[in-house]
């Protein structure tokens, strides 16, 4: 297996794009022609090869520039990489799951080679090798959680388990859908989603909660979450909203098929053996929707899902605004016919 | 009337009750301007020899003498009476830092005090548990800008201007424990320059 990786921008000339291939294996989140939150975790077992459900940490076509894009986005704000001192534990947990399943699932990019607590650690598409001692801090050149997640795609919280509660205690994010890790560092997990409208009243979080705080080692789980951002910007952070919510108005309906995305958020869950920490990836998949009508069940779905999606969650979500746009642009590739079920292409 | 009632609202948002006496080795009371009339309504149902083993630290602001004599009238061990928040942090600290197991910590006043001051106890290793807090006095909220993470005191309206950067913020309920503030985000990020007049939402 072999993956040709882009070189492409996610700010600025924006020159991302999706490959037909990666049209293809896109997350797209909507089993049916409607949406409403719900829990919606399922057991994170490899499924379907090629789509983004067969390994454990998905690596794709947009890895480097993806990581390119981290090391920007952290350079001008370290604050968006955090963990506050009872946390390194779980970090080196982090490094020891995602360094083992890369180097076992994509054995001719990454290597990890074992002897007693000397590792060496090799990653051919960023040009790394190092050799360090697990769980010495003074043998890395960041701290644990840092490290790794500068090379791997998606962010990055780790939960802290305790009084039954779940407490964000650190963080790498940098491809956010809108949230402050510098904000909401040390929160629980009510707190955290504080913002979030009408999920709370609808019991969403105490059941979420409820899974969470029993998700055993070896046993991950995952979940999609969706949101649409203008330009395939994978920093939609709250600091830097003053820099891109005004592109929000640059949208017309000549341009909307390539100027908005919509954004899927792979979220999984694992526990973390030393720590009893859990570690929450939330990868960011972008898609413009000139390419996503390129397959009709998914054009057609997406068109009703946007049209009736309740007032309060396309306010949430960010689009309100734009929404009628997107809604016009989208009934063109929308005949009426009936879809199947599933969020898979027919 | 200088009670606060706090509407109902996000789950981040911090509710505050009745300050009670609870059993305890020693007694750290902290109140900001009419904060102290807290400290007072619970200096009525304290048990005999409460404030043997207490330490109010008052913080004046606007209400200058106004609570000192009787705040001083309750005869606690320890007695300190300062002009600003941050000229008593120094003292706060060396408190908390000879705080024993059994301690119990008392928050009065603006939630900009109880935040800061709750900041300084769980950083001292007190266990929420046992510190409570009651809101009194002024609603006005202590802002951090999301985006140049400058704090601003005393917000009394909705937008505001960001005292560090300029920016003119909505005042968001979300709220950190960590930075004892609210969050504060650009109003016209979508729209520059389309500011909405400033309303006063907190006196």
């Amino acid at each position: 297996m072999t993956i040709n990786f882009n070189d492409e921008t996610f700010y600025g000339d924006f020159t991302f794009r999706n490959s037909p291939k990666a049209v293809q294996r896109f997350p797209f989140p909507f089993p049916e022609d409607s949406y409403m939150y719900s829990v919606n975790l399922e057991p994170h077992k490899s499924y379907r090869p090629g789509s983004v459900y067969e390994r454990t940490f998905d690596v794709d076509e947009h890895y480097v520039a993806e990581m390119k894009d981290r090391a920007r986005v952290l350079a001008d704000d370290p604050l968006r990489c955090q963990s506050l001192p009872h946390m390194t534990l779980a970090g080196w947990d982090l490094v020891e799951l995602i360094m083992t399943a890369k180097a076992e699932e994509y054995p001719d990019l990454f290597e990890l080679h074992r002897d007693g607590d000397r590792w060496r650690w090799i990653n051919r598409p960023l040009g790394i090798d190092d050799t360090f001692t697990f769980l010495d801090e003074t043998t890395l050149p960041y701290g644990p959680m840092e490290y790794i997640t500068r090379q791997t795609q998606g962010d990055f919280a780790i939960l802290d388990q305790r009084d039954d509660n779940l407490w964000m205690d650190a963080g790498m994010v940098t491809t956010q859908a809108d949230w402050s890790l510098d904000f909401d560092i040390g929160m629980n997990f009510f707190e955290w989603h504080a913002p979030v409208p009408k999920a709370h009243e609808m019991g969403v979080f105490v059941r979420a909660l409820k899974f969470l705080l029993n998700i055993q080692q070896g046993a991950p789980a995952r979940r999609l979450n969706w949101t649409m951002t203008i330009n395939p910007l994978l920093d939609t952070s709250p600091e830097n909203y003053h820099k891109w919510g005004a592109m929000k108005q640059e949208l017309t309906a000549e341009n909307v098929g390539r100027m908005m995305h919509l954004r899927v958020e792979l979220q999984t869950l694992f526990r973390l053996p030393r720590s009893n920490a859990l570690v929450f990836p939330i990868r960011c998949y972008l898609i413009r929707l000139e390419d996503l009508v390129t397959v009709p069940k998914w054009g057609r779905r997406f068109h009703r899902v946007i049209r009736d999606l309740p007032v309060e969650l396309a306010t949430y979500k960010g689009f309100i605004n734009n929404r009628p746009k997107i809604v016009e642009w989208l009934s063109k590739y929308d005949d009426g016919a009936p879809t199947s079920p599933g969020i898979w292409p027919d | 009337m200088i009670e606060t009632t706090i509407t109902p609202s996000i789950a981040s948002r911090p509710v505050y009750s009745r300050l009670e006496p609870r059993p305890g080795k020693a007694h750290l009371l902290v109140a900001d301007a009419e904060g102290a009339e807290a400290i007072l309504a619970l200096a009525e149902v304290a048990p005999s020899g409460f404030f043997d083993h207490a330490h109010v630290i008052h913080i004046r602001k606007a209400t200058a003498s106004t609570y000192t004599e009787r705040l001083r009238g309750l005869k606690p061990a320890q007695f300190y009476s300062g002009p600003t928040y941050e000229a008593a942090v120094p003292r706060l600290r060396r408190t908390l830092l000879g705080a024993h197991m059994g301690l119990q910590v008392y928050l009065a006043g603006t939630e900009s005090l109880m935040g800061q001051a709750m900041q300084e106890a769980a950083q001292a290793g007190i266990p929420y548990g046992a510190i409570q807090a009651e809101h009194r006095g002024s609603t006005a909220r202590r802002m951090q800008c999301v985006h140049c993470k400058g704090i601003t005191e005393d917000v009394t309206t909705d937008p505001f201007v960001c005292s560090h950067c300029g920016l003119h913020l909505f005042v968001r309920d979300h709220y950190s424990r960590r930075l004892a503030a609210f969050q504060g985000v650009r109003v016209d990020a979508e729209d520059p320059g389309n500011i909405p007049e400033p309303v006063e939402r907190f006196r």
